[in-house]
């Protein structure tokens, strides 16, 4: 029998607030342990959260961008659990009234465009980290990580294969980083996702008995873990055997995933609404000024780049991968109103360079004047592309300009036709030989007269003016 | 007279006019407390040194012309308030270690009017209770019978007002905690709006009914305190940024014409006869004051208790999971493993009858349960408070007793938890409308235990209420006795 997969993914994204969601601490990541804490966060006795506003604008930030319905009125719930990182004995989360739903994206696939839908987007509090001595056997709880402000996104179980859920990911993670709310960092946490995953025989609506997969830190592990939860749960099923409702972690290493724990011990999390904080109410002026703040979006600007630029769909998803290299190209092209080469310098040398190194767009030595002023230099012949090459390596290397690079190494195209000609007649001179083969109609010689003409002029002259020249003078026309 | 059995404004009156110091008057409630402390027991924790040298501080700013509104005046704090640097154990052996790193908003702002904190008193385990028997540190007797419980939770608080252990003091009142204790131990005790008081810094017991009020000999002392400690605090979510007015505005005002509604659900069966006879006796004072007094309804009276008996328990069980062994407080020894550690610290750590509310609460909450029990009621909750509203557009105050019997033995209801809830039967709607309520001394049995009347107003009508107090303290004209100890 043919299985169809249904998958349904559960973002947490980290929000890049400068406070966490319900005290004053600072949400940055890799101090010393318990050094972003008060007791609001330690959970002390007696204390209480107070909503960081900045968190609901971040939240209405993603719903808006990914369609949702953003509700006028949204509550706190606690998620109540035992478990040392998590200092109240409670998450403070969202539950029966999240603040927005009904949304969805797009993804391309093999270049079609597949809608997927978000069911639901709500805003709570991340909860600390546990550290484990193996020699001396001891615990360590580090809280600097309570009450970090997250989103979760949860997806409608629209996805039907591992490349689908990871084509949906990259999507929402890009979003996410456009929208400058969270850094998308996945080794760091920023960025986790959780996938429940169940097969039915093709053509039939009915949902199967699913399993909910964890520990994936990468687009990788998430693709590689619902392929083989997708060959796990086909295989049990093929047997006559019943897939078992239950968590399962992935094993990175193994390549396998593993039970966690099964449906009988799934925690009863005793959802209720928060007491201590009062219902958010989102009026639709507030709406309004936060959709002002919205930038482009990755797709939008996409469309817009094939459009304004005339570039091939290839090249604008690379140069639009991320704001910051958008806006570089964006830059080079209007100094230098050339779209098209702009594209193919900052599609090869620049992110070439920046690639070898690990280095981001905004660390680029080459300032987007530069690059447009070395287009400039090429079209108008003062340099050649050979030399353009030298050129950028200069200017990523040291951050000069192309002036300064080219009077430095005396870069300076020869566009002198007299010289020129004189340098070629010198050439088919010493050259006689060459020069019958090529009258008697050996073409291919040509190529070697263009290269003692090169290294006559060690590479300065313009290679145009060498063809232009040489053709005619090779005929003897002069 | 000796200056612990003087009131807040009498005490004010003294200072200001240089007939005494804060430093006397601290050292006649420490004279006192040295008196009659191992009787009574209203103490976890005292504070000598530190009153005494507040104590010198209030005479300087005296001196200087700086009195503020507190300034030199001993009070006490139920331990459920975190004081920073001070232990605050909140009546558990869980907490016995525990001292805060922060002040509660409302004791930073008594600091800041230049109170004298004379310590922390003690009271139920958590809040739960009705007598102040479920504490880890012992009973609180009432002052006016040492046989007999003061009332609770905050029966410390209301124990050592009644004493002269302190000139007032502070307490909580989720159910009932603050005007069931004033009642049974003959002092004035107020529970004001929802929202009114900020509860940082107050160790919760259940989030949507926790409260904070005074505990003080008059009415016109209740009204100093609430000017102190009533207003907006950004920390607090719940807390409502309304403008507090100058409660002292509201003293001697009178109340002709003043509309009073009876509940007739609040006198019916199971009301001592002398705390009915003693509330009658009160509706015809505040009738000579002026006032007419009607019959309304609460139609849902029936249900409060069984509904606060999920709502609390429920926010309890919540609340209390924080108490773990991992971060502060009690931790049990030798565990082979976290849960184990959870188990057995938790075990030991809470007493019985917050065991019993943790496990009411987890079940009210859970899956499959919660439906049936807390949501069904939250709703109950909103038609007690609907009741409220509508008597409200027909009268101006509600009067009650404040509970159905006077002060209890001690021991009489501890195998009775059933029995126990019912003390506060009279108290809890205020909690689940979130309306302000006060508790005045209205008389005597005959064996000399006080007998307390409570007032209701609606939401944000404190003024109105200590005007309607102060009114009924003036004609009912109840001998102000002492209790001897």
């Amino acid at each position: 029998m043919e299985y169809e997969p249904v998958i349904g993914l559960e973002v947490h994204a980290q929000l890049l607030t400068d406070a966490k969601i319900f005290c004053g601490c600072s949400t940055k990541f890799g101090a010393a342990p318990n050094t972003h804490t008060c007791p609001v966060c330690l959970g002390m006795p007696g204390v209480l959260p107070v909503l960081n506003k900045k968190v609901v604008e971040f939240m209405m930030k993603m719903a808006l961008a990914t369609n949702c319905r953003i509700n006028r009125e949204c509550n706190f719930a606690r998620k109540n659990y035992f478990y040392p990182d998590l200092p109240k004995g409670y998450q403070i989360s969202q539950y029966a009234s999240p603040p927005a739903e009904h949304g969805w994206i797009e993804v391309e696939l093999n270049g079609w465009k597949k809608r997927i839908g978000i069911t639901r987007i709500h805003m709570e509090e991340d909860a600390g980290k546990l550290l484990h001595d193996e020699i001396n056997p001891a615990s360590y709880v580090d809280l600097n990580r309570t009450g970090v402000p997250l989103i979760e996104i949860v997806s409608e179980p629209d996805i039907r294969s591992a490349e689908e859920a990871t084509a949906y990911l990259r999507r929402l993670h890009e979003i996410l980083v456009y929208l400058e709310i969270c850094d998308g960092n996945m080794e760091e946490g920023s960025f986790r996702c959780d996938a429940n995953i169940s097969l039915r025989p093709a053509g039939t609506e009915a949902f199967g008995t699913r399993t909910e997969l964890k520990n994936m830190n990468s687009f990788r592990n998430v693709q590689r873990a619902l392929e083989y939860e997708i060959k796990r749960q086909q295989y049990v099923l093929e047997g006559g055997g019943q897939v078992i409702q239950e968590t399962r972690l992935w094993d990175d290493t193994a390549g396998v995933t593993h039970s966690m724990r099964s449906k009988e011990d799934a925690h009863d999390y005793r959802y209720f609404p928060d007491p201590d904080l009062v219902p958010v109410v989102i009026v639709a002026a507030w709406i309004d000024a936060v959709q002002k703040t919205l930038p482009e979006l990755p797709l939008e600007k996409r469309e817009r780049f094939v459009r304004a630029y005339q570039i091939p769909v290839y090249d604008a998803g690379v140069l639009t991968a991320s704001r910051a290299l958008a806006d570089y190209y964006e830059e080079v092209v209007r100094l230098s109103g050339q779209p098209k080469i702009a594209s193919n310098w900052v599609m090869g040398d620049v992110l070439r360079f920046l690639n070898e190194d690990k280095r981001d767009i905004r660390e680029c030595p080459i300032a987007p004047a530069s690059l447009a002023e070395m287009i400039r230099l090429i079209r108008e012949g003062t340099i050649s592309g050979k030399m353009a090459k030298e050129v950028s390596e200069e200017m990523y290397r040291t951050g000069k300009t192309p002036e300064a690079i080219i009077k430095e190494k005396g870069l300076v195209q020869i566009t002198d036709e007299g010289a020129l000609t004189k340098t070629i007649a010198e050439v088919i001179g010493k050259n006689s030989e060459q020069l019958a083969q090529y009258r008697g109609g050996k073409e291919k010689v040509f190529g070697f007269f263009v290269g003692q003409v090169m290294k006559a002029t060690r590479g300065k002259a313009n290679p145009q003016l060498i063809n232009d020249l040489l053709k005619k003078m090779l005929a003897g026309d002069k | 007279m000796e200056l612990y059995e003087l009131s807040i404004h009498e005490l004010q009156d003294k200072l200001r006019e240089g007939e005494t110091t804060s430093a006397e008057i601290t050292a006649s409630v420490f004279g006192r407390i040295d008196a009659v402390e191992k009787d009574v027991r209203a103490y976890i924790t005292l504070m000598r040194e530190t009153a005494l040298a507040e104590a010198e501080r209030a005479d300087l700013a005296i001196r200087k012309g700086e009195m503020g509104a507190l300034t030199g005046i001993p009070v006490a704090l139920k331990d459920i308030f975190c004081t920073k640097g001070v232990r605050t154990t909140c009546g558990s052996r869980i907490l016995n270690n525990f001292i805060p790193p922060y002040d509660a908003t409302v004791v930073s702002k008594l600091r800041a009017a230049g109170a004298v904190c004379t310590g922390k008193t003690n009271m139920d385990e958590f809040a739960m209770g009705s007598s102040t028997e479920t504490s880890f540190f012992g009973v609180t007797r009432n002052p006016w019978d040492l046989e007999r419980i003061p009332g609770g939770s905050s029966g410390g608080s209301a124990a050592a007002v009644a004493a002269g252990e302190c000139i007032a003091a502070f307490g909580s009142d989720t159910g009932g905690s603050i005007r069931q204790p004033a009642a049974l131990c003959g002092v004035v005790g107020m529970k004001p709006t929802y929202g009114r008081v900020s509860r940082f810094g107050l160790i919760a017991f259940a989030s949507s009914l926790d409260q904070i009020g005074p505990f003080t000999k008059d009415v016109e002392d209740c009204a100093i305190l609430m000017n102190v400690i009533a207003g907006y605090d950004p920390r607090e979510s719940t807390s409502v940024p309304e403008a507090v007015p100058d409660y002292r505005r509201f003293l001697g005002r009178g109340i002709e014409g003043w509309r009073v509604g009876i509940p007739k659900e609040y006198f019916v069966a199971g009301i001592d006869p002398e705390v009915e006879a003693a509330v009658r006796q009160a509706i015809r004072a505040v009738e000579g004051a002026g006032a007419k007094c009607m019959e309304v309804s609460l139609p849902h009276t029936d249900y409060c208790v069984a509904v606060y008996y999920v709502v609390a328990p429920a926010e309890a069980s919540s609340n209390l999971a924080r108490y773990d062994g991992v971060k502060y407080g009690f931790r049990s020894e030798g565990n082979r493993d976290l849960l184990e550690m959870y188990k057995k610290t938790r075990s030991a750590g809470f007493g019985a009858e917050v065991k019993r509310r943790i496990m009411i609460g987890t079940y009210a909450l859970s899956s499959g349960y919660y439906d049936a029990y807390y949501r069904k009621a939250s709703q109950v909750r909103g038609l007690i408070k609907r009741d409220f509203d509508e008597a409200f557009m027909t009268c101006d105050v509600i009067l009650t007793p404040t509970s159905p019997t006077a002060a209890f033995r001690i021991g009489e209801k501890t195998d009775d938890p059933l029995q126990m809830y019912l003390s506060d039967i009279f108290t809890i709607s205020a909690n689940l409308a979130g309306i302000p309520g006060i508790s005045v001394p209205c008389g005597y049995t005959e064996s000399g235990l006080p007998i307390g009347v409570q007032f209701l107003a609606g939401h944000f009508q404190e003024g109105r209420l200590i005007q309607f107090a102060s009114a009924f303290e003036t004609h009912a004209k109840i001998e102000r006795r002492r209790p001897r100890l």
